[in-house]
């Protein structure tokens, strides 16, 4: 055989081997969103095809009302665009009942289903199933300033009032200095203000919807609601309060210009991070109440879920149940350190010691996740589940125009009185609309 | 007579020239100095201008990250595809409107620009529909038909303004020559309009370049442009500004570059004909 024979046989030979080879590999497209502990997987995402050669990854991150944006229309429209979906506790009990999405009750044992946060599987699970595994949790919570609580001889409990914490955030206020007593979202949005004061509103009393699905803004309790929020931000909160969302007040947290800052449970490893000037100085309580059984903190869980349009399910499930696994938090353990794993999802995790030690905001985020009730989330009964929002699709739109009357009540340029009556105007109107009533 | 500028007009106008023209290029240059910064620097209150530790190291993480050049590439063959394809039917459709016009020429050119007032949203799922049936979702060539499709009104309507003010006996002349369809547009018609043409290439291009709605949502891992680079560097939950800058900075640069290079085409092609 000639030397020019066995290099083609070789060639041809080794053609098929790839071909086969790339024949078999099935390739995943992931959608997620922009935040630290997401970028962080797709980082590891060698580790994951080491381990199974047959699969490749390709991800596609996005800004989260883009992505929002993006997958509603694949999955609405069966487009098969991705294999997994980052979505969150919203989305999973609308799109689940739609039959939208995979069930993942036969993920592989060692998984361990029963560990994950009560909470947490109860905002991902419709009628037993569950829709998504979730990659990290969140819930609400009080960060403040230790050194300047102390300067006004106070001292935080661990589970504050709304009064102690209006009085405190006065009490802290140093206008000349630039210091603020609070911080909280005022920028219009159901993801933004919207979220902080529904969890709020559930604390005095008030509710959504009634079960009969009449919009309650009417109710003396939004109204309670609504006073106290823009009468405390008047007296201790930021100029400008009602353009301030979650990026606005970290970076003032971190320069040191407030007192407190109530928002979600991930802030903690911001606020005590390298970027923050006042990381040694960081306290955690629990979202205040006013004793009426419910604390104004929400719940969050960012999820992976495998829409019912994938062509390769079980390709999808094998990468679901290693990025929400023990094993994947224990890489990254060893990669990149324990305070940097994700957090909120599983008992074990505030189990171990090593963690513990390395986030000091661990516990308070457990017990903020487990104070939080989704389907229960109100004083009085409601027909809808969600803390900081309504899990019905009609929520993004009606959520997002209350924001702004409420958003625009903060900044002053409406009343609190015409805020509320527009409230209950365009949510009854939008509801009737849509067939509830 | 033309009225005599004093040296004190001459001056108030060139500093308020300045002053409009830092205040248009003012976001391109803080983003510019954002992507040197640290993430603490990025956002110090009071800001920090010039003085502080650059550093690239924003665009070695943007690169490591996301692949600048796999977007890039596809950002080039969207606005450029899309430009030439728009051309080629444009050029014959502005000609006929420019030189044989019918009772009804006026009232389609009005049409096809009423095209651009629809809300894109509002076809969305249609479009999104018959990309799937196609088969062509997350496709380089199916968005430079829909980019070609979107920005054709506004190439028709250039192209015809500047056809216009070519002298129509010009083209007489050249069939009496006895040049055909193709000879005339090609050898005589062309040439004559390059500002105009060149002009339009050029507003198109960019056009497409910054287009987020459907090269967002037509798109996923394999086509996307430098839009979703973009959009993957922002975040509400995260304080990424000096990254966010940083990609911002890559993926408007090569615009940016070709803008100033070719500005002299641009003011020429589309001043054409504003003054007669």
């Amino acid at each position: 055989m000639t030397k020019m024979n066995r290099a083609l046989m070789g060639a041809t030979a080794f053609c098929m081997v790839a071909g086969v080879a790339s024949a078999q590999q099935t390739t995943l497209t992931i959608a997620t969103v922009n935040n630290g502990d997401m970028i962080r997987m797709q980082g590891m995402t060698d580790s994951f095809t080491e381990a199974n050669p047959d699969i490749a990854l390709e991800w596609v991150t996005l800004e989260e009302n883009v992505l929002r944006q993006r997958v509603t229309t694949d999955i609405a429209t069966n487009g098969g665009q991705y294999d997994v979906m980052t979505i969150g506790t919203y989305e999973v009990p609308i799109w689940g009942r739609q039959g939208w999405l995979t069930s993942l009750n036969d993920l592989p044992a060692e998984w361990n289903k029963d560990d994950i946060l009560p909470a947490i599987a109860g905002g991902l699970t419709v009628d037993g199933e569950l829709y998504a595994a979730p990659f990290y949790g969140e819930s609400s919570m009080v960060m403040y300033r230790t050194d300047l609580m102390e300067e006004a001889g106070l001292e935080m409990p661990e589970a504050p009032t709304w009064e102690f914490i209006r009085e405190a955030a006065a009490a802290m206020t140093d206008e000349e200095a630039e210091i603020y007593g609070i911080c909280a979202r005022g920028k219009a949005g159901w993801g933004e203000n919207m979220a902080f004061l529904t969890a709020m509103a559930n604390s005095f009393g008030a509710r959504w919807f009634d079960e009969e699905w009449n919009a309650q803004f009417d109710q003396p309790e939004w109204r309670e609601t609504l006073e106290f929020y823009t009468g405390m931000m008047e007296e201790s909160g930021p100029p400008g309060a009602s353009n301030n969302g979650f990026n606005e007040n970290l970076a003032l947290f971190q320069q040191g210009k407030c007192g407190m800052w109530i928002d979600a449970t991930v802030a903690a490893s911001f606020v005590t991070g390298a970027d923050s000037t006042v990381a040694d100085q960081v306290g955690f309580a629990l979202a205040p109440d006013t004793g009426l059984g419910k604390r104004g903190n929400w719940l969050w869980a960012w999820s992976l879920a495998i829409p019912a349009s994938t062509d390769a399910p079980e390709a999808a499930k094998t990468f679901v149940a290693w990025a929400t696994s023990n094993e994947y938090t224990e890489l990254v353990a060893e990669a990149e350190g324990w305070a940097n794993v994700p957090p909120g999802t599983r008992t074990s995790l505030y189990e171990n010691e090593e963690y513990l030690s390395a986030a000091p905001f661990a516990e308070m985020t457990l017990q903020s996740i487990e104070s939080a009730d989704p389907t229960n989330p109100t004083v009085d009964p409601v027909p809808y589940t969600g803390v900081q929002f309504v899990a019905i699709p009609e929520f993004q739109g009606i959520g997002t125009a209350v924001g702004q009357q409420f958003s625009a009540a903060l900044a002053g340029t409406t009343s609190i009185d015409d805020a509320l009556a527009t409230a209950q105007q365009l949510t009854t109107d939008e509801m009737e609309d849509a067939g509830y009533n | 007579m033309a009225r005599a500028i004093t040296p004190r007009r001459k001056a108030f106008n060139t500093a308020l020239a300045w002053l409009i023209g830092l205040a248009i290029f003012f976001p391109i240059l803080w983003t510019f100095l954002t992507s040197f910064k640290t993430e603490a620097t990025a956002i110090a209150d009071p800001p920090v201008w010039f003085f502080f530790d650059w550093t690239t190291e924003n665009y070695s993480v943007v690169q490591e990250r996301s692949g600048y050049f796999r977007y890039f590439w596809n950002s080039v063959l969207i606005s450029v595809g899309s430009t030439l394809l728009g051309l080629i039917i444009a050029v014959p459709a502005a000609w006929s409107m420019a030189f044989v016009p019918a009772r009804r020429t006026k009232d389609i050119l009005m049409w096809m620009l009423s095209t651009k007032m629809l809300p894109a949203v509002g076809v969305l799922v249609p479009i999104y529909l018959i990309f799937r049936d196609l088969g062509i979702l997350d496709n380089v060539w199916g968005l430079v038909f829909v980019l070609m499709m979107i920005n054709l009104p506004i190439i028709v309507w250039m192209l015809y303004t500047y056809f216009r003010e070519i002298p129509g006996e010009i083209l007489e002349a050249a069939r009496m020559d006895g040049a055909t369809l193709k000879s005339e547009i090609l050898y005589v018609l062309a040439p004559m309009a390059v500002p105009g043409i060149a002009s339009t290439v050029l507003l198109n291009i960019i056009l497409a370049w910054n287009e987020a709605f459907w090269t967002l949502n037509l798109t996923a891992a394999q086509s996307a442009p430098l839009t979703a680079f973009i959009a993957s560097y922002s975040s509400p939950e995260g304080l990424f500004y000096a990254k966010l800058s940083a990609a911002s900075t890559m993926a408007i640069a090569p615009i940016l570059v070709m803008g100033w290079f070719s500005q002299k085409q641009l003011v020429r092609g589309l001043t054409f004909g504003a003054v007669k």
